[in-house]
């Protein structure tokens, strides 16, 4: 019992109607609930979800309007709970389980879910699962797709830029993660210093489309002769400011020639490093037919950049799948997802699980993973 | 308040100004960074953090406002960005009150909280003069007074 994420092992009953979970998340800028069942064949059905307080069109690339007020989460996150447990047809007693992010995060925006996770646990008499909100993110493909593991992940979004191999629940490798800024994050800056509205992805998209000249803007490529999966994008953003500061009266076809720069390069490094990770998944799993990557986080939903993926998965031979988008940005699905699938494996946590402002993913796998690798071999398909 | 200027002509440079900001640090100091986007201010926060914690890769704190460290002495590290803050009163979201009381802060993007000073700090302005060549400024505050001649 040295884990600090004090999981206890309980036998849970797997009834015919599979696991129902609550999932609460506020652990960044939105506050959101949902509520999935776990069918006893390990199928997802989402029974309700509900998100308040951003304006969706700045989420795809993390937000510039954060909720960060921990006071806004709480007073919004009972309401949600209570209108999706309304949605789905439930009272709290007919729980099997209710989850929260844990962290990492903004402290008093994870304790604001948390902490109702915890009163609606208890009042129901109900496990609760305190749960890593990356883990829900390495899950979050399986909301909407059968998919066995192992896969590689790319979850590529304002705030995180990694590359996780996930082997299952609490099984993950991380390959590689960004140095310095992370993706969308890029995508946000640049967007700000040639004044191009918000939310910044979207924008350096619709710019770039509109580039006579997307060659005329020499952006470096970062980490060249890094041998690593790792991610740098802070001196793309400096070569793109230096860039945008030599131009004399800027317009708007500078703009766009600068913009498709910009995506190009920021595509080009992240098919780059995941070409990189795609080598050492199929190194590791050399026995998987058909490997397969998956893409999440806002960052996905640029054009530029799921192109320069798919190509380049295609060239690797890996199948490649990136969730809707509404699963791919933060949301409290993923969140109830991560639970009952921790919840199907027994692993619960007391009332007095913390709330953590950091918790890498693989300190977690590490804590969790068996001592011997069971079930790794000799792949199903 | 006691200010100095100093030419950093490369990135190693402004990293080795990090390393130097370390190792004076005490507990309960500020470290508020100024510049534009690409100035240097995280790279400089990151040798900071480095020297303090041996953490290489420190995250960008944009997206998070703030990403916490424990020192190797045991002390609390913010690492904190104001880049997303509307408004001054958000500040107290960001939990800073160990690090401010017994630890060390970090500031990038201050000026979105221009009253949040706190005596005993240093302010550093960061410009870019010439590709890759960067002016710092450092402006000392309370104890920094006596500091600024070190460098």
């Amino acid at each position: 019992m040295a884990l600090s994420h004090a999981s206890t092992s309980v036998q849970i009953p797997l009834s015919s109607k599979g696991l129902v979970v609550l999932g609460l998340e506020s652990s960044c800028d939105d506050t959101a609930a949902a509520v999935v069942r776990r069918h006893p064949d390990g199928q997802i059905e989402v029974l309700a979800e509900a998100v308040s307080g951003q304006n969706e069109a700045h989420a795809p690339y993390g937000g510039v309007v954060p909720e960060i007020a921990a006071r806004a989460h709480s007073e919004k996150i009972d309401g949600l709970a209570r209108q999706v447990l309304e949605t789905a047809g439930l009272k709290s007693s007919q729980l099997d389980g209710v989850a929260a992010t844990a962290g990492p995060g903004l402290i008093g925006g994870v304790m604001a879910a948390l902490m109702t996770a915890k009163g609606i646990a208890l009042g129901a008499g109900v496990p609760l699962v305190a749960v890593n909100h990356l883990e829900g993110h390495a899950l979050s493909p399986r909301l909407t797709e059968t998919l066995e593991f192992p896969y590689l992940l790319l979850l590529v979004s304002g705030g995180h830029t990694q590359l996780v191999i996930v082997e299952g629940v609490g099984q993950m490798t991380r390959l590689g993660s960004t140095i310095d800024d992370a993706a969308g994050e890029a995508f946000d800056k640049t967007a700000k210093v040639m004044g191009l509205g918000f939310p910044g992805g979207p924008a350096v998209e619709r710019y770039a489309r509109e580039a006579k000249n997307p060659e005329r803007f020499e952006l470096p490529r970062m980490l060249a002769r890094d041998k690593s999966c790792d991610f740098s994008f802070a001196g793309l953003k400096t070569a793109a400011r230096r860039a945008w500061d030599s131009l004399e009266n800027p317009n708007d076809a500078d703009r766009a020639d600068l913009a498709a720069a910009m995506q190009a390069a920021i595509a080009r490094h992240l098919s780059e490093r995941t070409r990189r990770a795609m080598d050492a998944f199929k190194a590791r799993f050399s026995g998987e037919a058909s490997p397969r990557l998956v893409v999440a986080g806002g960052v996905a939903a640029n054009g530029a950049v799921r192109e320069a993926l798919q190509l380049e998965a295609e060239k690797a031979g890996f199948q490649w799948l990136a969730p809707p988008l509404k699963y791919c940005t933060d949301n409290a699905a993923m969140i109830a997802l991560a639970g009952a699938e921790r919840l199907a494996l027994g692993q619960v946590d007391g009332l007095e699980a913390p709330a953590r402002a950091r918790w890498p993913l693989d300190a977690d796998a590490a804590q969790k993973a068996p001592a011997s690798g069971s079930g790794r071999k000799g792949p199903k398909a | 308040m006691v200010t100095r200027s100093l030419t950093l002509k490369d990135e190693s440079a402004t990293r080795a100004l990090g390393t130097q900001i370390a190792a004076l640090l005490d507990v309960g100091d500020v470290v508020r960074l100024f510049g534009d986007l690409g100035a240097g201010k995280t790279t400089l926060a990151r040798a900071v953090i480095e020297a303090l914690t041996g953490e290489a890769d420190a995250p960008s704190p944009t997206y998070t406002l703030v990403q916490t460290y424990e020192t190797d002495a045991g002390h609390v590290l913010a690492h904190a960005d104001l880049y997303r803050l509307d408004d001054e009163d958000e500040l107290e979201e960001l939990g800073l009150d160990e690090a401010l009381e017994h630890g060390f802060t970090l500031i990038e993007w201050p000026g979105n909280a221009p009253s949040f000073a706190p005596p005993d700090r240093l302010d550093l302005s960061l410009t870019e003069t010439e590709v890759g060549v960067r002016e710092a400024r450092l402006e000392g505050h309370g104890r920094w007074e006596g500091l600024i001649g070190e460098f």
